[in-house]
């Protein structure tokens, strides 16, 4: 294949990595945001989901469409629970102290992928794509089902944009990050805010993870990667700037794909992290965000 | 505090710990002595990630780093070069020291949540270099070291670190010098500043101390036990691989702190001994040890959160350094 379509190839692929990763640091960005946060265990949410989508997905038989609706479904809404019940059982407990949230976000990251490896076993298992079309390019085939993981992650990305931007939950969500006593003397109920904005974000890390999940199969240590990617693209993005996560996703994706594609993806991961690691020492505030309070 | 009176007694708990530790050696049955080898090397992980956590207040996810920096410089040397032991470990120490002071100088510039995440990504280049040069390294498989490289030369005359008694001697002799190090340094001007940094750093800048200083200092110092640690690993227990720059490793030692008692002396042996033989128990009845972990970790930051040590320092022996 000539170095043209290669080229193109490559950044396919990193287009989806973006989608997904987009998603998920969203996720991991709004908790930080809103709750100051840092959500260790966001990583594993996203392996409990893409987990949960093949557990869904092998109770159905039929098309497999209908499997994956399923999974598109009450794989993010499990999610969604088991992290409002850690959010009520450990965090309000802690009061939000961010040392401590830290150290038991930990704890969840290994009690989820122990229990993940204990019911769930070591194999990596696949869920069938909901359609096999594939789009013909002049110089190779390409899924469709690929291309149309992009398609949601923008469809998502604007519903969130709208909800945040657009609605009273949005505002009332804005308020607390904004300054949670002066919320809570308005009258807003800051801890149900809390407690929604943790599941939340685990749902949209969920959520990612089913629509991967037909690419990359279900895997009990599937969750550090994208956990440090996300960090990564949270920080370079800028916290709670949603224009700068998505253009830090894409940044990020699109460079992963193509490094990895023409160099030793091990290198690849080296060069960014440490270059995030030097965008955080140099300039904390990422390099979309506003200085933070 | 009573001066000289709770001084005495405090030097002599610590010589008292390690005389036990040193007669354990004649009377322990062999799967434990070799355990409590193994206890020893890794608690001085955790005496030096506490310097840093626990009396400096400063939160690393990244420390697997400087424990691999020992593990790799003294394993790689005494590996592919053939070097000596006391060389090796030099080459160890060196790492360490190296690394915390450039890690010191870029991380120190955070505070806070950005401290630990910038750690935590420095800690994992680290780990993908281990994999990157892996035709020096071996990743994952590791490097296993030699019956003749663990042979410490006294002249003619030599010890076989492969030795079981040896070992625990070294480990021993490891570990009473890095306790007595972290307790002359507690105890100390700088080691008073770095706690008044924990309680409040404005306030201690404001008294005209330079906390950055202070602070690059406590990192350096903490690296370099952490490396000693490390180095010791490899030269005693012979395997250098990956797995010890993981993220794991980065979480093991703030669990044992936690555990014992941060910012107590003895804390880390503490914590250490009691969760080694808690996983080496359960994991004779299941194989969930991580889930063991996880709950631990939960349980002690939301009922317990300063540990066995600092609890009974906070009720009942208030002199406990």
């Amino acid at each position: 294949m000539a170095f043209g379509p290669h080229l193109l190839l490559a950044a396919l692929e990193g287009l989806v990595t973006s989608a997904v990763l987009a998603l998920m640091a969203l996720g991991l960005s709004l908790v930080f945001g809103v709750m100051r946060v840092v959500n260790v265990a966001h990583g594993e949410f996203f392996m409990l989901g893409a987990v949960l989508a093949w557990w869904t997905a092998s109770l159905v038989t039929g098309h497999p469409a209908i499997g994956f609706l399923l999974a598109l479904v009450i794989s993010p809404l499990i999610v969604g629970a088991v992290a409002l019940v850690a959010e009520r059982l450990v965090l309000r407990r802690l009061n939000y102290n961010p040392e401590a949230t830290i150290v038991a976000t930990i704890g969840m990251l290994y009690i989820i992928q122990q229990l993940a490896l204990t019911f769930y076993g070591p194999q990596a298992r696949p869920v069938d794509a909901p359609f096999t079309y594939r789009i013909l390019f002049p110089w190779f085939g390409y899924s469709g089902y690929k291309l149309s993981i992009i398609a949601a992650s923008i469809v998502l990305l604007t519903a969130t944009w709208f909800v945040l931007t657009r609605t009273k939950i949005g505002l009332v969500m804005r308020a607390t990050q904004y300054d949670s006593e002066t919320a809570q003397a308005f009258g807003i109920p800051v801890d149900r805010v809390y407690a929604g904005v943790f599941a939340l974000g685990a749902m949209l890390a969920a959520v990612a993870a089913v629509l991967i999940v037909p690419i990359t199969q279900a895997h009990y240590l599937m969750g550090m990667d994208p956990l440090l990617l996300s960090f990564i693209v949270v920080i370079i993005g800028g916290l709670g700037s949603l224009r700068g996560t998505v253009i830090a996703a894409v940044l990020i994706g699109l460079s992963d794909g193509i490094i990895s594609a023409f160099f030793s993806p091990t290198l690849a991961k080296i060069i960014a992290t440490l270059l995030v690691a030097m965008v955080l020492v140099f300039r904390p505030q990422g390099l979309f965000g506003t200085a933070s309070r | 505090m009573t001066g000289n009176n709770s001084s005495a007694k405090v030097f002599l708990l610590h010589i008292a710990v390690i005389a036990i530790l040193f007669a354990l050696n004649f009377i322990l049955p062999e799967y434990h002595h070799g355990v409590l080898a193994r206890v020893m090397v890794l608690s001085v992980f955790a005496m030096g990630y506490n310097m840093l956590f626990g009396y400096a207040g400063l939160l690393s996810l990244g420390h697997a780093m400087f424990f691999a920096a020992g593990l790799y410089g003294a394993g790689l040397t005494a590996y592919h070069f053939g070097w000596a032991m006391p060389a090796a470990f030099a080459a160890g120490l060196v790492s360490g020291a190296v690394l915390s002071l450039a890690i010191g100088l870029l991380a120190l510039r955070t505070t806070g949540v950005a401290f630990m995440i910038v750690t935590m990504m420095f800690a994992q280049v680290c780990y993908l270099l281990t994999f990157y040069f892996s035709e020096w390294t071996r990743g994952d498989d590791g490097l296993v070291l030699g019956q003749d490289t663990r042979r410490l030369f006294i002249g003619d005359f030599y010890l076989d670190l492969t030795h079981p008694a040896t070992r625990y001697m070294a480990a021993l002799a490891l570990f009473s010098i890095v306790l007595l190090i972290t307790l002359f340094i507690v105890r100390s001007a700088h080691g008073r500043v770095l706690v008044a940094i924990r309680e409040n750093e404005e306030r201690t800048k404001m008294l005209g101390y330079d906390t950055f200083a202070n602070k690059l200092v406590a990192v350096v110092v903490s690296g370099v036990i952490c490396a000693s640690a490390g180095a010791a690993y490899a030269l005693l227990f012979g395997y250098v691989g990956s797995s010890f720059a993981s993220v794991q490793y980065s979480i093991l030692p703030l669990l044992w702190v936690l555990l014992g008692g941060a910012a107590t002396t003895l804390g880390p042996f503490v914590g250490t001994l009691f969760m080694y033989y808690v996983v080496d128990i359960t994991s004779s009845y299941t194989s969930a040890y991580l889930l063991i972990v996880g709950v631990a970790l939960i349980l002690l930051v939301l009922y317990f959160p300063k540990g066995i040590l600092g609890t009974i320092r906070e009720r009942w022996i208030r002199w406990l350094p």
